[in-house]
């Protein structure tokens, strides 16, 4: 039902995004979203791979400190006012978003994503299938 | 015209000190060996009794004392007076069993107060000088010690305490005061800020400077006279003997003159304890024979060095030592707080990180900088950057109230850390003193 994000650990500093990345490419390990938060001596890298199984063993293997984070992934058209209708409907879910990202992607070009990392995941996922708005889990996002 | 503030302790003949010490030393180790059980121990596991201490020559005979002996007696085991006697306690920053807590009785702070009247006469005070006290006052000798000193000499003493950089300097411009008092690393600063000011050294009133509690070198006092217009003097001393005073430079400013009254010193091999001849470098031992509360014993010190008997230029004829050199164990000395790196790996511990860190030192604009790096590690990983800086807040906050000054954390990533021989370099001092 959710999206299963790692969260990489990386220094802030000249080279060190480029290394991480060079370990998933050497990997074969495609990348359908990423998004970085930093501070600054250190960043968080979040990505969304094709493959959570392989993408984790290697950064373990390469030495990177990483955790696997449950995130709601939606569907919205990529149209005006797509975005604020979901956020709409977690308003009014009372449901707080602690950060999100988006990317586009796949065969259907008129289609975003949304990454939304909330308090609630199971609260946010019902109150957003409540009102049709399309919840994408991890199998759809590896198939795109 | 060089003046004391007691010449005829201070310009004594060798033979007046070698007699003075004779006898102190004598009365001193019977004081030890009736009231501290600890050192009687000591000394009957060297089969010696106080009857084998004839006179200072005999010295070599006694057991040496180190912080591990200070750690394991720990807090009252090696106090030769009823705790009523006792007036005050001073310390030193540590708390890994590296805690020093030294006791005093009213006569001890009298006679720790003269050390440092005498150093600030050396450096030219009179009951005419503004003395501003820039040293930490509390637990930390440096403040208690010079402000007990400025009152002797009957200066009018400004106990500003350390911080506050604007209150400083407006009390110096206001007060007109003369001589500061402070580590050498706050001297510079004041004067950068000074400088900054637009203040010329001659719109700054003061004249003398007594500067000590971390290692300078001259590079750095050519520039702290220059910018302030002031002499600046160099003071040493260590709470397990007094504090500041111990030994203090004169108008010579090469050497600093111990006072042998009270501390007897030696340098010896680190390694094999063997005292060396005079001009020798190798660790310094204290002994001090007129303390009455926490008289110690053949004290060493760690910090290397080297004495000199020539004649002084001051007449001043007790014993001088050299800056110190280094040290024979793994303390730092940051901002004249004394650090060791196993305070911070039980900081770091205490709060959930792994023992991989490292410790980088260095000097910015004459002050000392502390970064601890720490390797980030799965446990204390998460996607939650808030709750990663919470800890790392924590462990700043833990690292303050540890070592009594601020440090620097910096996350690093994992296996980050430079390990030579399987073994990580702990300490990194970029400091060029």
């Amino acid at each position: 039902m959710y999206i299963k994000q790692i969260s990489v650990f990386v220094e802030n500093k000249p080279g060190a995004l480029y290394a991480m990345t060079g370990v998933l490419a050497q990997n074969k390990v495609d990348m359908r979203a990423l998004s970085l938060a930093e501070t600054k001596d250190f960043g968080i890298v979040r990505i969304i791979v094709d493959n959570v199984y392989a993408a984790t063993t290697v950064l373990k293997d390469a030495g990177y400190v990483h955790s696997v984070t449950p995130v709601i992934g939606v569907a919205i058209p990529d149209t005006p006012g797509g975005l604020n209708k979901v956020l709409q409907v977690l308003t009014d879910a009372r449901v707080n978003v602690e950060y999100m990202y988006a990317f586009l992607g796949g065969k259907d070009v008129d289609q975003a994503y949304m990454i939304l990392r909330v308090a609630d995941n199971a609260a946010a996922a019902a109150a957003l299938a409540a009102r049709e708005i399309r919840v994408v889990d991890q199998e759809e996002i590896e198939r795109l | 015209m060089e003046r004391y503030y007691q010449p005829e302790i201070e310009c004594a003949s060798r033979e007046q000190i070698k007699a003075w010490q004779d006898q102190r030393l004598v009365q001193q180790v019977r004081h030890v060996w009736d009231n501290v059980p600890y050192y009687r121990k000591k000394m009957e596991a060297k089969g010696l009794t106080p009857e084998d201490i004839k006179s200072s020559d005999d010295l070599y005979k006694l057991p040496f004392v180190t912080k591990a002996d200070l750690r394991d007696a720990y807090p009252y085991g090696l106090v030769a007076k009823p705790l009523k006697d006792c007036v005050r306690i001073q310390s030193t920053s540590g708390t890994t069993g590296k805690r020093v807590v030294a006791f005093y009785t009213q006569h001890d702070i009298d006679l720790w107060e003269d050390c440092c009247a005498r150093a600030i006469v050396a450096a030219g005070g009179t009951d005419e000088d503004v003395c501003q006290v820039s040293y930490g006052y509390g637990l930390f000798t440096g403040g208690p010690g010079l402000n007990g000193g400025s009152h002797k000499v009957g200066c009018l003493t400004i106990p500003t305490s350390s911080g506050n950089t604007e209150r400083q300097i407006m009390f110096i411009r206001d007060l007109n005061a003369t001589i500061l008092c402070c580590t050498p690393s706050y001297a510079a600063y004041l004067g950068e800020s000074m400088k900054e000011m637009g203040l010329t050294p001659d719109q700054i009133p003061l004249k003398a400077g007594i500067f000590g509690a971390e290692a300078w070198s001259e590079e750095m006092r050519q520039d702290i006279q220059n910018t302030l217009g002031i002499k600046a003097y160099d003071i040493y001393g260590l709470t397990e003997l007094s504090g500041p005073g111990v030994s203090f430079e004169c108008s010579a400013q090469c050497g600093m003159h111990i006072n042998e009254d009270h501390f007897i010193a030696e340098i010896i091999d680190p390694d094999t304890g063997e005292v060396l001849p005079e001009g020798a470098k190798g660790e310094l031992v204290f002994t001090s024979i007129t303390k009455e509360a926490f008289p110690l014993l053949r004290y060493r010190t760690r910090d290397i060095c080297v004495l000199s008997r020539e004649q002084c230029s001051c007449g001043r004829t007790h014993v001088k030592m050299h800056k110190p050199m280094g040290r024979s164990d793994d303390m730092l000395v940051i901002r004249g707080v004394n650090v060791f790196p196993s305070q911070i790996e039980t900081v770091l511990l205490n709060h959930g990180y792994p023992a991989n860190y490292q410790i980088i030192v260095d000097r910015v604009k004459s002050t000392d900088t502390l970064d601890v790096q720490v390797e980030m590690t799965p446990e204390m990983f998460t996607d939650n950057l808030g709750e990663i800086e919470r800890r790392q807040k924590d462990l700043v906050a833990g690292l303050r109230s540890m070592l009594g000054l601020a440090a620097k954390v910096t996350l690093v990533a994992p296996k980050s850390i430079v390990r030579s021989e399987g073994k990580a370099v702990r300490v990194i001092d970029k400091r060029k003193i």
